[in-house]
């Protein structure tokens, strides 16, 4: 069935996976840094799922609380990541988020003000402060189209120093890559294939940056784009590097339940931050009952407390609506469970009695038309019903902080979503576009002073050749009857949905390895009708691949790790253990193409960061040996 | 629950195509992209379609449904009566690639044609200061997801495509007016530009840009008209231009 | 050769356009009352008569400023005196008009209603347009569109004019002060339209404050520009209903002028 097919070939210095805020932010560091960069994304330039972030920007600009300072950040990422997190990641993110906004504005990003005209701040979950920089609910959009111009105008540059703006940079729209080549044990460049016509092209560069963002459509609820099938991830995985802590996915806790088209549509955090509130079916603010002991003296336990604070926060803990967003997604989760759901399984979500409707309509307007429009209903005058999203994944390909250089494959860099450590077991709202910006940066960074020390490295045939016959694959027959890629991608959503979803027990993760080993065969048979030109079911085809592959390292991680901990909940291990603060799990490809997961340890905080914390605090994280080992313990 | 639809899409490249019919159902709640793609799973396996977030934000599943430019993630099938034959098109002012998947880059080439924004050059990051008041009119612009549906329906091109080659259409005038009214730009002659090589005069203010924008931007009230009115000033207006001299 | 949407490349359709709702009926209407407009108007400015019944003036023939002027409508003299053209004595209204109606052909909504109704470019949205080329304002004649302002600003003066005849309608047949007719609220009611049609006019908004990068710097035009904002919205609709309301206080006139009906008075 397949034609003949062309192949294009490029030459850069550094090839960037992924059009969204960190594959941007890597691009104009790379070419400020000198070098030939290609962009290439899957769909249209500017489409990426970045554009879908709505809260804000975490950074500790101290705009609206001048008690606001880095320190304070990277404590409350430690915290919301319950102290998995990679502590250099949240360090660098924590010190260098400010610079990365300021940097936004300086190329024409404008953000709501405060009345001293500077870069206004709002509340999120889990930051002590306001922090999060945004343009209404749309800061994502800004981001994006900030960075996009930011592009342009360093194109526009070139063209009048050289006569050719895509001579340094160049945007590839609507390319799939398929593989990470690798000649001499470093990357040599990728391969893949254009969406349009099904051509393929092989872009020859020592350096590649993956900035392909997250597994979302993995699962059947979830908030992301159908691009969130997790290409980055399965690329590094096959290329031989390594991904970490997988079996944390955030669930976020407000997506939309009805109509059933938009199910898992985000609902942001700030309709909450704003003073949205959530009941039940019986009306009450159920939220009081599920503050957890590690934050007991942070948030509010009566409804008047927490009603004050939106107006007073120096001298009322924060509403328990604002708790991280794993903490309200179980919640919710319960609740439902218990029966005192909303009429299509949610919970209310409700501004229309706290808030004027013309102050909704300022502050949420993107909310305001989305129920409008998509679900008929006026979030002004009745409550909105939402319910948990598969909305992030905290795991990632595991990096060096400082250079997101990824672990095992030399040339090979990520940043964002893709990669892991900045958000240990759990993210903050508002602490991605921040990631993304940081990490983007120091991923283009990397790249480039790779770059200029390795020089070099020419693809050969056999890489491709080989690159080529896994593209050919899905229009060939296979040996078992032919398999729909829609409905076996429909059936692996339903099994992770079912059962490595917000809560998980031994047996369902044990049955979802089995069920995702079996689809992997099914994939074989998979077989594709029409032209490899613009034929979606050739393209969700491949995806599957990358989607399996992930998924079976969700479970297979998740079924290791015997501890509920921020994005990983199992019904059989439902506290949090200390033990398990020291490992990360990671998960690799052996030789013949099995997932292997394994334990590695935790890097340790150095003490400096560590005495930003009280002792007590600690101790609730921490084992008792490392207790003892840790010098001073108070800030 | 479930009814059944009569759609008619467009198949077919560049060479040629036409409408095919199809029967599909449809589930209460439901927008023409669900529909979409469920002709998709089931019929019509390699029916090219874009589309990303479906929830309007990112502005793929741009398309002309019932002749009228829209997101087909924004269309509720409800809009329609039962038994209503729904065509679907892709957008009829750029060329087909395949089915309902065009080729926009006319906008890629336009939008890398708008100069960049330029604070002034002796700005730190961190020290600009604007009012809030300062920033709302751009703001409005910068909602744009450029589903480049008001560049589709602008007749100066859909009707004439001699015409793309001088004019940008709504979507980059818009973003001259966003950059002019931006209050750190400190490029002088964006007015002049707009005028002379982004084809403000093609603009004859009939609105349809305006009509069809899922986020709802009045471009022509907010945008378009007082560039024009700024063009004015800078051009065909010798009172303007004299007190401007006067005052330097 | 063709062209637009059956350009070569682009998706083939045999269809104009694939609109299925009643796409016409606008253009449809708006044809049929501006043309009813237009054949009224002109037929009241060659009427020459029935436009003066004191204290009440026509809109069409204010301010009357010919010698061939009835008793008592020039408000301002006679400067123009009479003028002749081809033995033809042009009727007075025919200076005045040029303005407003300048004022209005000039206009960005009725720039948009005649573009899309008369001249079908486009006739609506999505609609193929009949033209073979199209350059749009770019040059002559459209071009002195740009001119806006200038009949914006002369509009003014006649909104100042129309509004004294207004105050001035506050007087019985014999000119004594204190009185109100039926004629009063009509005049009034057409100078308040016309006012409400020009500040809600994009040029007005844009040299009241559009034209300003700082807002904040000048925050009394702000303000204005704010108000002026909200009315603009409804330019629309004020270009319609002022249109209408000084057809229709003319046509009042003419009936109180030609003896058809009485002037009523409330006191």
């Amino acid at each position: 069935m397949s034609n003949p097919v062309n192949m294009e070939r490029f030459k850069y210095d550094v090839v960037i996976i992924g059009a969204g805020g960190a594959g941007l932010r890597a691009a104009v560091e790379a070419r400020e840094a000198g070098l030939r960069t290609a962009i290439i994304c899957k769909s249209l330039f500017g489409k990426a799922h970045t554009v879908m972030a709505e809260g804000g920007m975490a950074a500790s600009m101290g705009n609206v609380n001048s008690n606001d300072n880095w320190q304070v950040h990277f404590r409350d990422t430690m915290r919301g990541g319950k102290f998995l997190n990679h502590y250099r990641m949240a360090e660098l993110h924590a010190k260098e988020a400010p610079d990365r906004v300021w940097e936004l504005e300086m190329w024409g990003a404008l953000f709501d003000r405060t009345k001293e005209g500077k870069i206004s701040q709002r509340n999120f979950g889990g930051h002590e402060y306001p922090r999060l920089a945004h343009v209404g609910d749309r800061t994502g959009l800004e981001m994006i189209r900030t960075m996009q111009q930011r592009i342009v105008a360093l194109q526009q540059k070139d063209e009048k120093e050289f006569g050719d703006a895509q001579r340094y940079l160049k945007v590839f729209a609507e390319i799939t890559i398929t593989d990470i080549l690798k000649d001499n044990g470093k990357v040599s460049g990728v391969y893949g294939y254009r969406r349009e016509t099904g051509e393929e092209v092989v872009f020859e560069a020592p350096a590649v940056v993956l900035a392909t963002g997250g597994i979302g459509k993995t699962f059947k609820v979830t908030s992301n784009s159908w691009e969130g099938t997790g290409d980055g991830h399965a690329l590094a995985l096959r290329a031989g590097s390594k991904l970490k802590d997988m079996e944390f996915v955030q669930f976020h806790p407000t997506g939309m339940v009805w109509p059933p088209s938009v199910r898992g549509l985000l609902v942001t955090e700030s309709v909450r931050g704003d003073g949205g509130v959530l009941t039940n079916s019986e009306g009450k603010r159920f939220m009081f009952d599920y503050i957890p002991e590690v934050f007991k003296e942070k948030y509010a336990d009566n409804e008047a407390e927490a009603d004050r604070w939106y107006t007073d926060q120096t001298n009322n803990r924060r509403p328990p609506e604002l708790l991280p967003r794993d903490e309200v997604a179980r919640a919710i989760n319960s609740e439902v469970k218990a029966g005192r759901g909303s009429e299509h399984g949610g919970v209310y979500l409700d501004v229309s009695k706290r808030l004027p409707a013309d102050v909704i309509r300022k502050k949420l307007p993107s909310m305001y038309h989305q129920f409008k429009e998509l679900a008929n209903v006026d979030i002004t005058q009745t409550p909105m019903e939402v319910g948990p999203t598969c909305h992030y994944v905290m795991g990632g390909i595991s990096v060096d902080p400082d250079t997101a250089a990824a672990e095992g494959v030399p040339g090979l860099f990520a940043a964002g979503e893709v990669a892991a450590g900045m958000h240990g077991s759990n993210r903050l709202g508002g602490n991605s576009l921040s990631d993304l910006l940081v990490f983007g940066r120091r991923a283009g960074m990397g790249a480039a002073a790779y770059v200029k020390a390795n020089g070099e490295n020419p693809v050969s045939k056999d890489s491709i050749d080989k690159a080529a016959a896994r593209i050919a694959a899905p229009f060939k027959a296979g040996e078992g009857p032919a398999q729909n890629p829609y409905l076996l991608h429909a059936e692996l959503q339903q099994v992770t949905n079912d059962l490595v979803g917000i809560i998980r027990t031994e047996k369902e993760l044990a049955a979802a390895k089995e069920k995702i080993k079996d689809f992997q065969e099914k994939l074989k048979d998979v077989q594709v009708t029409g032209e490899r030109f613009f034929n979606p079911a050739f393209h969700i085809a491949l995806d599957l691949e990358n989607m399996l592959l992930v998924a079976g390292c969700i479970a297979g991680a998740g079924l290791i790790r015997e501890e509920s901990r921020g994005g990983h909940t199992r019904d059989d291990y439902p506290k949090m253990d200390p033990n398990w603060r020291l490992v990360n799990l990671h998960c690799s490809l052996t030789d013949s193409g099995e997932i292997k997961v394994e334990k590695v340890k935790l890097p340790d905080m150095p003490n400096e960061l560590l005495n930003l914390f009280e002792k007590d605090e600690l101790s609730k994280y921490m084992t008792e040996p490392e207790l003892v080992n840790m010098k001073g313990g108070s800030h | 629950m479930a009814r059944k639809i009569n759609l008619k899409i467009w198949r077919g490249t560049s060479k040629d195509g036409g409408l095919q019919d199809v029967t599909v159902d449809a589930n209460e709640g439901e927008v023409v992209l669900d529909v979409i793609h469920r002709v998709q799973a089931t019929q019509m396996n390699d029916l090219a379609v874009r589309w990303n977030c479906k929830a309007g934000k990112c502005g793929s599943c741009s398309m002309e449904i019932n002749g009228k430019p829209r997101l087909a993630c924004m269309t509720q099938m409800a809009n329609f009566a039962e038994d209503e034959t729904i065509t679907i098109t892709p957008l009829r002012a750029f060329p087909v690639i395949k089915d309902l998947v065009t080729d926009v880059s006319y906008n890629y080439e336009k939008a890398l044609k708008v100069p960049a924004f330029q604070p002034p050059a002796d700005m730190k990051p961190g020290e600009p200061r604007m009012q809030q008041v300062d920033v709302e009119r751009s703001q409005e612009f910068r909602k744009c997801i450029e589903c480049f549906l008001c560049q589709n329906v602008c007749h100066v091109i859909r009707d004439h495509e001699e015409n793309k080659e001088a004019y940008s259409g709504p979507r980059f005038l818009m973003r001259m007016a966003e950059l002019d009214m931006h209050p750190l730009d400190t490029v002088k002659n964006r007015k002049e530009m707009a005028q002379d090589e982004h084809g403000l005069g093609f603009c004859n203010i009939t609105k349809c840009c305006t009509e069809v924008c899922p986020e709802h931007i009045h471009i022509t009230d907010n945008a378009l008209i007082p560039l024009k009115e700024r063009v004015v000033d800078v051009k065909f207006d010798p009172l303007v231009r004299l007190s401007s001299k006067l005052r330097k | 050769m063709s062209t637009g949407v059956f350009s070569p490349g682009r998706a083939k359709l045999s269809q104009k356009t694939l609109r299925k709702d009643k796409w016409w009926l606008q253009p449809l209407v708006t044809v049929a009352v501006l043309l009813s407009f237009i054949v009224y108007t002109t037929f009241r400015v060659f009427e020459n008569a029935y436009y003066y019944a004191a204290p009440l003036i026509s809109p069409f023939y204010s301010p009357c400023l010919s010698k061939s002027c009835v008793e008592g409508s020039s408000l301002l003299g006679a400067p123009i005196g009479i003028v002749r053209i081809l033995g033809m004595t042009l009727p007075p209204a025919i200076w005045i008009l040029v303005f407003p109606l300048g004022f209005r052909m000039t206009c960005y909504y009725y720039r948009k209603a005649y573009y899309r109704s008369f001249w079908m470019s486009p006739p609506a949205c999505a609609v193929a347009e009949p033209h073979a080329k199209y350059s749009g304002e770019t040059k002559p004649p459209l071009i002195v569109s740009n001119g806006h302002r200038w009949f914006f600003f002369a509009g003014l003066i006649f909104n100042l004019i129309l509004t004294a005849d207004a105050i001035l309608s506050f007087r019985n047949e014999k000119l004594q002060w204190g009185h109100v007719s039926v004629g009063t609220f009509v005049l009034v009611a057409n100078a308040t339209a016309l006012w409400l049609y020009s500040f809600s006019c994009h040029t007005c908004r844009h040299t009241i404050g559009g034209r300003l990068k700082h807002f904040s710097k000048h925050p009394v035009r702000y303000k204005a520009w704010t108000a002026v904002s909200r009315l603009n919205t409804k330019h629309q609709n004020f270009a319609w209903i002022s249109l209408i309301i000084v057809a229709l206080t003319d046509f009042y006139v003419l009936l109180v002028a030609s003896h058809t009906i009485h002037n009523y008075y409330l006191f």
